[in-house]
């Protein structure tokens, strides 16, 4: 067998492996579900093959995309959006505001953001787009960058409205798609902006995090998207590849069902966070330094408040809350309360590895509160389902504020109504009334510091901790990016080395 | 009687037809969970499922219908040879299945010649010299790779291989250079064990007293394996590679994660987790109908090999 192997390998070795064939390879864990953006969006938008009307800087600042400039009325219900002069799509045809318009009408049309905006018409004013509303809503050119809101050509649709193809107007042109896990791209001649620099480009989704680690390290990959802990260590001591990382506003929280009969004291959701040991679970299953202290990480200024007294782990603390709310510990440690036990489903997924070990680490931490946790490990979805028949009583998930670069959509959504992924059996009048306040563009840093101390006295979700985003760039080419709002990872600004 | 067992396979195909058709659409139906939720998981991404999502999901495909209408329409879509189309993707699932399906078979063909390379010859060696070092080694090392689970193996080609040497890409899919790495994995372990088979069946031949008597006849060694011990090792070994190939589809559904390989083991997981009845049913029965076509090939090739024939029902 020694002598056959390296035998049989020479024979069907044609060409050196290394991915030095002038072709840069994005590999990341996200599979392509179909040219729809409401289901690949996210992809297409990194590999700049199509383009939003609003672009976000790197610090969340919108500036300029297909859309030069946008005005809004004085009563806010009617947007112009000025559309960029001259762009075509890959197809040849020309961008109007005609095109613009049944592209975000029929993503409208899909579950998203954009159908959660208070939309009556999107139609074209001339050579503008006009977007008129039912009430004020600041955040709209943040939901008009969303990958949701990406604008395709007319002749990428069905009859239906689901895009069957995509064709964008990005510097990138899709020239392969192999669904469900890669597609090839070259650099689009036509393109308005500034063009690419490398001419051929390909994305591999690869769903094992060792695979993409072992890619970037072999040479084969030239940026790996998002890397698990242990990879991370390794690969900084790698010399041809470069890890990046950056936070993100993507948060690991405990939903709370404040509902339930023994969450619904403000108090006892007070305990459980109070026996969180979130630097020691972050250290020990993220590998990150710390801990979150709030809902939203310094990265996100206007919603991350200085002056909030931090979230702590104080396990007596908790057991004296507790006490206090008339909980004792029965003979098995767990703790009783008229003949009922405080005993807890924690609902999570395994579609991110780290929730189902942070899940264990918890189950321990509040064993030691004397609060007793069973695990449900199974499909995100069941966190909607049993938030829709109230059946849930505690969720490990991790919730992304920055689908838009502004995270009141978010927090609007999730909190001023109660929604799927946030509040559950929560009701902060108050609160409502600031966020929606802020979304219709009334009030400023005061009231979003207000309401995030609200979040933090009534903890409708307990923060664990802060998600950063990594990646692992070659250093074979210079100019890559890794966003903290996950749009680009700088794809038409990266340039071969040499 | 090549005839009768020809028409005994078609029924039998018809039948698995019916049967997987019906048992997935049943274990779909048995399945926990709200369907709607799931597809629209599967759909828009694990985080971005609401009941918002799900109740458009549910608008769309009808789900409230009832189930048995649901599985009338796919067996008379069926009829006309029509799969239907993917509820994740909305593409036909023809489409789909012959992308993944394809690209497995690619990997399970390269594997089995891979392993055909690797195994027989030195198992027929190791058979002529039962007992020799050659023998003792073999089954070292053929019991050492088959311990080996094929993710570890996996991993442990792509550091030696890949990293370490530099000699093929790690992981992927699109050059032809990307097939070898999966295509040896799996080849390593089904060499294995056909080394194996191989050398019993041929030490067993080689002890036999006709084989003895072709010595005594004057025969070279290299005559004797040719006209008396191939044909006589032929029909264990080609029943046991029929059989071999059901560990195969299990191996790429492995193999086939570790080296983001677009594959059909790759696209059922999928599917099943995302409630995509129409791909699971597609899937289930391509791959159903495939074992019979391979039992009827290896048949087939056995009562070539051996026209005796007793066998062949």
């Amino acid at each position: 067998m020694r002598h056959l192997l390296p035998a049989a390998l020479a024979t069907v070795l044609a060409a050196p492996a290394f991915a030095t064939d002038g072709v840069l390879d994005v590999v990341a864990p996200f599979e392509i579900k179909g040219a729809d953006p409401s289901t690949s969006g996210a992809i297409f938008i990194k590999m700049e093959l199509a383009e939003t009307l609003v672009n976000a800087d790197a610090d969340g600042r919108l500036v300029p995309g297909l859309a030069t400039d946008w005005t809004v009325s004085d009563d806010g219900l009617e947007w112009i959006f000025r559309l960029r002069q001259g762009v075509s799509f890959h197809d040849g045809t020309p961008m109007t505001a005609g095109t613009v318009a049944s592209a975000l009408n029929h993503a409208r049309a899909k579950p998203g953001l954009l159908d959660t905006a208070p939309i009556t018409v999107i139609e074209p004013a001339g050579d503008d787009l006009r977007i008129t509303l039912s009430e004020p809503f600041a955040p709209l050119p943040a939901f008009l960058s969303e990958y949701r809101a990406l604008i395709y050509a007319p002749a990428a649709y069905d009859a239906a409205g689901n895009a069957t193809q995509v064709i964008g107007t990005g510097p990138y042109r899709l020239t392969a798609m192999q669904e469900p896990l890669r597609l090839e791209a070259e650099r689009f001649d036509g393109y308005w902006g500034e063009a690419a620099h490398i001419p051929q480009v390909t994305y591999q989704a690869v769903g094992r995090a060792e695979t993409r680690a072992l890619l970037a390290e072999s040479g084969d990959a030239d940026y790996v998207f998002t890397l698990d802990p242990a990879s991370v260590a390794r690969l900084a001591s790698v010399e041809t590849v470069q890890v990046m990382s950056v936070p993100i506003p993507r948060s690991l929280l405990v939903k709370v069902n404040a509902g339930h009969p023994v969450l619904s004291e403000p108090d006892a959701r007070r305990a459980l966070s109070l026996a969180i040991d979130r630097d020691g679970l972050a250290q020990a299953i993220l590998r990150y330094p710390t801990g979150a202290d709030q809902l939203l990480p310094p990265s996100v200024p206007d919603w991350h408040v200085d002056g909030l007294p931090p979230l702590a782990y104080d396990p007596q603390a908790a057991r004296a809350l507790l006490e206090g709310l008339g909980w004792t510990p029965g003979p098995d440690g767990i703790l009783t309360r008229d003949g009922q036990r405080f005993s807890l489903v924690l609902t999570t997924y395994p579609d991110r590895p780290e929730l189902p070990l942070s899940a264990a680490v918890l189950q321990q931490m509040l064993a030691q509160i004397g609060v007793e946790l069973t695990i449900d490990s199974t499909n995100s979805s069941e966190i909607p389902v049993r938030h829709g028949d109230g059946s849930l009583d505690l969720a490990l998930l991790a919730r992304n504020f920055a689908l838009v670069p502004d995270p009141i959509g978010t927090i609007l959504t999730d909190y001023a109504t109660g929604g799927d992924w946030g509040a559950m059996g929560w009701n902060d009048e108050g609160f409502a009334t600031l966020i929606r306040d802020l979304a219709s563009g009334k009030g400023g840093q005061a009231e979003r510091d207000q309401a995030m101390a609200i979040l933090q006295d009534q903890l409708p979700v307990i923060p664990v901790a802060w998600y950063q985003q990594t990646a692992a760039v070659s250093t074979r080419v210079t100019g890559a990016a890794i966003d903290p709002f996950e749009r680009s990872i700088g794809l038409s600004r990266m340039d071969w080395t040499e | 009687m090549t005839l009768r067992a020809l028409g005994y396979r078609m029924v039998q195909a018809l039948l698995v037809a019916l049967l997987v058709g019906g048992l997935t659409f049943l274990m779909m139906q048995a399945l926990p969970g709200d369907a709607a939720f799931r597809i629209a998981a599967g759909r828009y991404g694990y985080d971005m499922v609401n009941a918002a999502a799900a109740a458009q999901v549910r608008a769309e495909l009808g789900l409230d219908g009832s189930g048995w209408s649901a599985f009338a329409a796919w067996l008379g879509d069926l009829l006309r040879l029509d799969f239907g189309t993917s509820l994740i993707s909305g593409r036909p699932v023809m489409e789909e299945i012959r992308h993944q399906l394809g690209a497995s078979l690619q990997l399970a063909g390269v594997s089995l010649a891979l392993s055909l390379l690797i195994g027989p010859p030195l198992g027929v060696i190791a058979g002529l010299h039962a007992g020799g070092w050659l023998d003792r080694g073999l089954l070292v090392l053929s019991a050492a790779l088959r311990a080996v689970p094929q993710f570890l193996m996996g991993l442990i080609l792509i550091v030696t291989l890949s990293i370490q040497l530099g000699w093929l890409p790690a992981a992927g899919h699109g050059r032809a250079d990307h097939l070898i790495l999966p295509a040896l994995t799996l080849a390593l372990g089904l060499a294995a064990i056909s080394a194996r088979v191989t050398r019993d069946a041929m030490a067993g031949v080689a002890a036999r007293p006709d084989y003895a008597f072709g010595r005594w006849k004057g025969l070279s060694e290299r005559q004797m394996l040719r006209r008396h011990g191939l044909r006589n090792i032929g029909v264990p070994l080609v029943t046991f590679l029929g059989l071999q190939l059901v560990l195969l589809i299990e191996g790429v559904v492995v193999v086939e994660a570790i080296f983001g390989w677009p594959g059909i083991g790759h696209a059922l997981v999928h599917a099943i987790f995302g409630r995509d009845v129409p791909m699971v049913q597609g899937t289930a029965l391509l791959l159903g109908l495939g074992f019979v076509l391979l039992n009827a090939l290896t048949d087939l090739a056995a009562h070539l090999i051996d026209p005796r024939g007793a066998r062949t029902p």
